[in-house]
């Protein structure tokens, strides 16, 4: 239940009242002090009210701040406390007290196994819940670290009360000898069920992974397969196959991450494996640092890819593209081997080079240069001075 | 001039075969190897001038072969051969002693030089480590005091024309300088990879999850 701090009660009340949740939960703190009703009614509730779960949706919510807990542990604790004394148990004789405090320490573990439990389910169900499991992890131990101090303290302070320190320490160490020797025995049977248990859990992942890389390898892979086979009378057509599915088998395995519309060299990246298709190509492209994209630099991404689609045309289809992303700068290299030619020849009224990369940096705030001489190939240089982030 | 002499390891051989017929006229291909072991013991048997190491081998890595023979075979040079882009794979085979990398992808005029580069002694830089090598050592020079930390100037500006696409003679074209300076900076640049203890280095993989 969204919001809920100890079982969801006040919460669940106050929807149904259609009343403010401090009001409910104010009412229940106020009525536990005053001898304990409170906690009863609230018991009562708990157990009887139907729990609305589709509202658990988000865990975050879900999940009040420890110390919100602590507080509402302790009133509890104090409830209970004003319950009993209500009905006339007697502190001093001093059963009750550290009976509270075991009940408490209890309480704690049980909540941390049981959250430790959910989180495993989850993690087992999608990958990405494993980091929430680690970060949890340390707090968990904490957790579980506090409970067993309580109870063991409890259960100590209940000895020596009840018995006198002698007696306790003799009691205690014979249950220390009778645990030991269960463990003893026990301990190779624990040991096998946690090994049956780390394997099984190894075993889904690599169920998972298999299903995924199944999956993977017939959407692609084997669908370019089929279609190289049918287009097996034309060699160009087999090469711009076997390369297009290369590049995303290789993206696939190194690096399945980085959105092209997010960032900068995903962008390029996607450009340039377009244009080769595209174009029958070959462009090896070296991207050094990445940035988010803005404005600007999809309109250097553009100019870049017109540039790529200049070298992949007329640049004996082979292009090699660097860009390097660094604080002041980002600049992008587009050269290929091709004829070259001269910028100054080339009418004014074209579209191609002059509108689509020069103007459309200078446009945006950068630059291009183009580089050619005939017979060795033609350099597009872009250049974009980062100015909306000089302190990322 | 004696003809060079080449071991190939690599556990395609249709790749071998590949590589035996397009190089066989100009080189000695004196042993192939096709896993780790095989490739330590053909190595030190026939002690080659060039040994072409693929990146991945069943039994290992690269960096096992070049553990295991790199001692005992001091006048072989390792040039490394793979169709992997993964930046940790390639620092962790230049790292492990090789001196320089390209990918199968490479044409085979190129390759010839990058042979030939590689038994004179230099290093073979694809566009792609020089990417590598630029990202690695990206920013922070000023975190970093020892030399063999960071580029030079002239260091970054060799990278980045190779990365750019430049063959080091265009390369030294383009700077006014000789082959042997460019041989010489980019020489520089694979000690500092080899030997640098830049943290991005060591953990590269999961410092950066770009490329």
């Amino acid at each position: 239940m969204t919001g809920r701090v100890v079982a969801g009660v006040a919460i669940g009340l106050a929807e149904h009242l259609h009343l403010p949740v401090w009001v409910a939960r104010v009412a229940f703190v106020v009525l536990t002090l005053a001898g304990g009703v409170g906690l009863v009614l609230y018991v009562a509730f708990w157990a009887v009210l139907p729990l609305n779960t589709e509202a658990a949706t988000d865990p975050a919510a879900a999940r009040s701040s420890d110390t919100t807990r602590l507080l509402s542990l302790i009133v509890i604790v104090v409830g209970i406390g004003l319950l009993l004394a209500a009905l006339g148990v007697d502190f001093a004789r001093g059963a009750v007290l550290p009976l509270l405090i075991a009940i408490v320490g209890a309480a704690l573990i049980w909540r941390q196994t049981d959250d430790e439990q959910r989180d495993a389910w989850s993690a087992a169900a999608s990958k990405a819940a494993r980091q929430t499991v680690d970060t949890s992890a340390a707090a968990g131990r904490w957790r579980i670290a506090v409970g067993i101090a309580l109870v063991v303290f409890a259960l100590v302070a209940l000895l020596v009360s009840q018995t006198g320190p002698a007696a306790a320490l003799q009691g205690l160490s014979a249950a220390l000898l009778i645990l030991g020797g269960v463990a003893l025995v026990t301990f190779p049977w624990i040991y096998r069920l946690l090994r049956e248990q780390n394997e099984q859990r190894r075993a889904l992942i690599r169920a998972e992974e298999r299903a995924d890389i199944a999956a993977h390898v017939h959407d692609s892979v084997l669908q370019t397969l089929t279609l190289i086979q049918h287009a097996s009378g034309d060699p160009h057509e087999v090469a711009r196959l076997a390369r297009t599915e290369e590049r995303a088998l290789r993206s696939w395995l190194y690096a399945p991450d980085g959105d092209p519309d997010r960032t900068f060299a995903a962008a390029l990246k996607r450009d340039a494996a377009e244009i080769e298709s595209a174009y029958d190509a070959t462009i090896e492209l070296v991207t050094v640092g990445d940035t988010d994209l803005d404005p600007a630099l999809s309109a250097l991404v553009a100019a870049a890819r017109e540039a790529m689609v200049n070298a992949a045309q007329h640049g004996g289809h082979e292009a090699s593209v660097y860009a390097e992303v660094d604080d002041a700068v980002v600049e992008v290299f587009v050269r290929d081997h091709g004829s070259g030619f001269d910028l100054e020849s080339i009418p004014t009224d074209r579209h191609g080079v002059r509108e689509s990369i020069i103007r459309r940096m200078e446009r945006n705030g950068g630059s291009a240069t183009v580089r050619s001489s005939p017979g060795v190939g033609t350099e597009i240089h872009l250049c974009l001075p980062r100015m909306s982030d000089v302190t990322p | 001039m004696t003809r060079l002499r080449l071991v190939l390891v690599d556990d395609h051989a249709m790749f071998r075969a590949g590589v035996r017929a397009e190089l066989g006229d100009d080189f000695d291909i004196v042993g192939e190897a096709a896993n780790v072991d095989e490739a330590i013991r053909v190595i030190r048997e026939t002690t080659p001038d060039v040994v072409l190491l693929d990146v991945h081998l069943p039994g290992g890595d690269a960096r096992a072969v070049l553990e295991g023979c790199l001692s005992d075979v001091p006048a072989t040079r390792f040039l490394a051969l793979s169709v992997s882009d993964a930046p940790d794979d390639v620092v962790a085979t230049v790292r492990g002693g090789a001196r320089g990398y390209v990918t199968k992808a490479i044409s085979g005029p190129e390759l010839r030089e990058a042979i030939q580069r590689t038994a004179d002694g230099d290093a073979v830089f694809s566009p792609r480590l020089a990417g590598f090598v630029l990202d690695a050592f990206a920013g922070g020079a000023a975190e970093h005091d020892e030399e063999i930390d960071r580029l030079t100037p002239r260091e970054r500006e060799v990278m980045r024309l190779i990365a750019r696409g430049y063959t080091y003679r265009e390369v030294a074209t383009e700077l006014v300088l000789s082959i042997k300076t460019v041989e010489t900076h980019v020489s520089a640049v694979l000690r500092k990879l080899q030997l640098s203890n830049r943290r991005e280095l060591a953990q590269w993989a999961s410092d950066r999850k770009l490329i």
